[in-house]
């Protein structure tokens, strides 16, 4: 069938092929220019859209979500998947406010004690995955469960409040420097950080490599299994940044925060054009996507959307992107076999 | 050793057969330390608790016995609820709103089976989107409503038993799909099929297997049942709301994987997954009986899905290991595919 239709499609000249074309390669590109023109759209509606304060809201949150998506996208990129940054983002954040309003750390060692929580959750992560060759799916799915549990058997029916934590913790939150959210500040360098290591190292490279093909990666020499256990370390010690950031952000912390939140990440990841099958991918792209789910869920409270509609949303901007990536992959191949017939 | 004795050692290490053996030991646990553990009243309760998980394991199991996934059946029971109960409220009557949801659920499965078969999308990558698309119609319908007051004869179906018999008419359902299922999966060319897509699907497209029309059906399968057991839990609870069957996945996954079916497709089989439900179900009881908190089962239940994959992957890699020090053929010993006995069919 696809010989046929490489023969009968010599549409590979056509504009809105070359565009389409275009547009796959440079997704991180057509993100932006897709963000530009919602915010006009919506700006026209609801001008309150633009406004410095919203902004900021907009930004805050999605830099967590972002931070996240980074270390996610990481994983999707080796072939696999994390589900479990949820119940990270929820226990870290929990257990951060908890010790804080018992006054058992410092607010620095309760970062680093956060972080280093998120780190050890994620090694576990890996160790089911690389060690003992699970399907990452199934792994996370089981200790997604597993950690939520932890969570709620530590907080019971509890919650800590604002008023309990340390006075100017949660100023964090809304400081700025030079008229830039720290969140969003921290959340840049991070992404800078990823990049360049994806980019520029032997073991970005090779995170690349294991994703498109585990097999030759292999026998090219890389350990596939060490390769997969750091994504999914980097992967939970982001999720457990994400978690103290989330604490801070929202300052009242049960059991239940965080619920959901994979959904939104592994739909930024997916939005910013890292293609689910691996191999290829940029983190800045998942960043992006982040950043542009957060501008559509404001917008749609902006413009009087009703809620309810969010989840559905997410679940159609999912299907659409990924959708998109599979047809654009599969005209690509087509017409890379028509240029190599001709 | 002679090949019967052989064949009979070979058969105690059956997937199926360990299951029983822990579910024996489990009911004997039970019943040391609760008295009420051995009644008929406690029997339905522990049934009735996980009825629509176990109902969702059975299509669940073809699926993944095909290779595919499906994570959506949780949000088709908020779905499936949510619909009944608005429908319900607008007045429809209980029975042609029921026949309703059942299509929608057929319809759910047709555009995870259509985006699966058709537009060639992982199944997991599918029914990680779609999940959210029917959760979010389900609050759509109902946003933050609670439909209660249905008629009694259908929250009797919910939480009745059959006259004289302590087993909940849920559990009849279940016994009846479990039945049909079996046969069509062990008794049938399409079952053969089913086994054929699993362990090798290019090869079994080559032997002229339509593997996209299978695939396709199960995922309808499993959309219906879905919504069946979004009816089965509006009944039981005597309500609907659009967040019911929340985290749902997750523990007919384990059901299904804890049956002995393997999660890469291929292998496992129906009266494993029957047994890993009863497990399931007593487990829970017996915890619930000795006021273990829901936070510690949710926490096993995680802990078993992990474990249920590790253990035959490692028996495998024993196995492999065993092989080469016999000085037999090289085999590969890589978890992926390999050659294993602990459940094959």
């Amino acid at each position: 069938m696809s010989d046929a239709a490489a023969l009968a499609a010599p549409t590979t000249t056509s504009p809105v092929s070359r565009l389409l074309g275009a547009a796959a390669r440079q997704r991180e590109l057509s993100l932006l220019l897709v963000l530009g023109l919602m915010a006009i759209l919506v700006a026209i509606r609801a001008p309150q859209v633009l406004s410095a304060s919203n902004l900021t809201d907009v930004s805050v949150l999605a830099a967590i979500i972002a931070i996240a998506a980074v270390g996610e996208a990481m994983v999707v990129i080796t072939r696999n998947v994390d589900l479990s940054v949820e119940a990270v983002i929820g226990l870290v954040a929990f257990t951060v406010a908890a010790a804080l309003s018992n006054h058992l750390l410092s607010t620095q060692a309760a970062w680093a004690f956060g972080i280093g929580l998120g780190l050890v959750l994620g090694m576990i992560n890996g160790i089911v995955v690389a060690v003992f060759r699970v399907p990452s799916i199934v792994a996370t799915l089981g200790t997604l469960s597993v950690y939520r549990g932890i969570d709620f058997l530590l907080a019971g029916g509890k919650q800590v409040t604002l008023t309990e934590l340390p006075p100017g913790y949660t100023n964090a939150a809304r400081a700025t420097l030079v008229g830039i959210p720290i969140f969003v500040l921290i959340a840049v360098a991070i992404v800078a950080v990823c990049a360049l290591v994806l980019r520029q190292t032997r073991f970005g490279r090779s995170v690349y490599a294991v994703g498109s093909n585990p097999e030759a990666a292999e026998i090219l020499g890389i350990r596939t299994a060490l390769v997969t256990f750091v994504v999914f370390s980097v992967s939970g010690l982001l999720s457990g940044e994400a978690g103290v950031l989330w604490g801070i952000l929202f300052g009242t912390i049960n059991a239940t925060a965080a619920t959901g939140v994979t959904l939104q990440v592994v739909a930024a990841v997916v939005v910013g054009g890292v293609n689910i099958f691996g191999g290829s991918g940029t983190v800045v792209g998942a960043a992006l996507g982040a950043l542009f789910l957060g501008f559509i869920s404001n917008a749609l409270i902006l413009v009087r959307l009703s809620q309810f509609w969010l989840q559905a949303l997410y679940g159609v901007v999912i299907l659409i992107a990924v959708a998109l990536d599979a047809f654009l992959l599969r005209r690509f191949q087509r017409s890379a076999t028509a240029r190599r017939r001709r | 050793m002679n090949g019967r004795a052989r064949r009979w050692v070979a058969s105690l290490g059956r997937w199926e057969v360990l299951l029983l053996a822990v579910l024996i030991a489990l009911v004997v646990y039970g019943t040391t330390v609760s008295p009420v553990f051995l009644t008929g009243r406690n029997f339905a309760n522990a049934i009735s608790a996980v009825i629509e998980v176990a109902i969702m394991s059975l299509p669940m199991a073809l699926i993944i016995i095909a290779g595919e996934i499906d994570l959506s059946v949780e949000s088709m029971v908020g779905l499936s609820a949510s619909i009944l109960g608005y429908l319900y409220a607008a007045g429809v009557p209980i029975e042609l709103a029921i026949v309703v949801v059942l299509i929608v659920g057929a319809l759910g499965g047709l555009l995870n089976g259509f985006l699966v078969t058709r537009i060639g999308l992982p199944s997991l990558v599918v029914t990680l989107g779609t999940p959210a698309l029917y959760r979010g119609l389900a609050l759509v319908v109902l946003e933050s409503r609670g439909i209660s007051q249905f008629p009694e004869w259908f929250t009797g179906f919910g939480f009745g038993t059959v006259p004289g018999l302590p087993i909940p008419w849920p559990f009849v359902v279940y016994l009846a799909l479990a039945f049909v299922l079996a046969v069509l999966l062990h008794g049938t060319w399409v079952g053969r099929e089913i086994y054929a897509i699993g362990k090798n699907q290019a090869a079994a497209r080559f032997s002229g297997v339509r593997v996209a029309r299978i695939k396709l059906w199960l995922f309808v399968l499993s959309g219906t049942v879905a919504a069946l057991a979004g009816v089965i839990l509006t009944a039981r609870m005597a309500s609907a709301r659009a967040d019911v069957g929340t985290g749902l996945t997750l523990v007919v996954v384990t059901i299904v994987l804890l049956g002995g079916v393997d999660i890469f497709g291929g292998r496992g089989t129906i009266p494993g997954v029957v047994l890993a439900f009863l497990t399931l179900a007593v487990l829970g009881n017996a915890l619930r009986l000795t006021n273990v908190s829901s936070d510690i089962q949710s926490i096993v239940v995680g802990l078993l899905l992990i474990v249920s994959v590790v253990i035959p992957t490692l028996a495998r890699r024993a196995k492999g290991a065993y092989d080469r020090a016999q000085g037999g053929r090289r085999l590969p010993t890589g978890s992926v595919g390999g050659p294993g006995e602990m459940a094959s069919p």
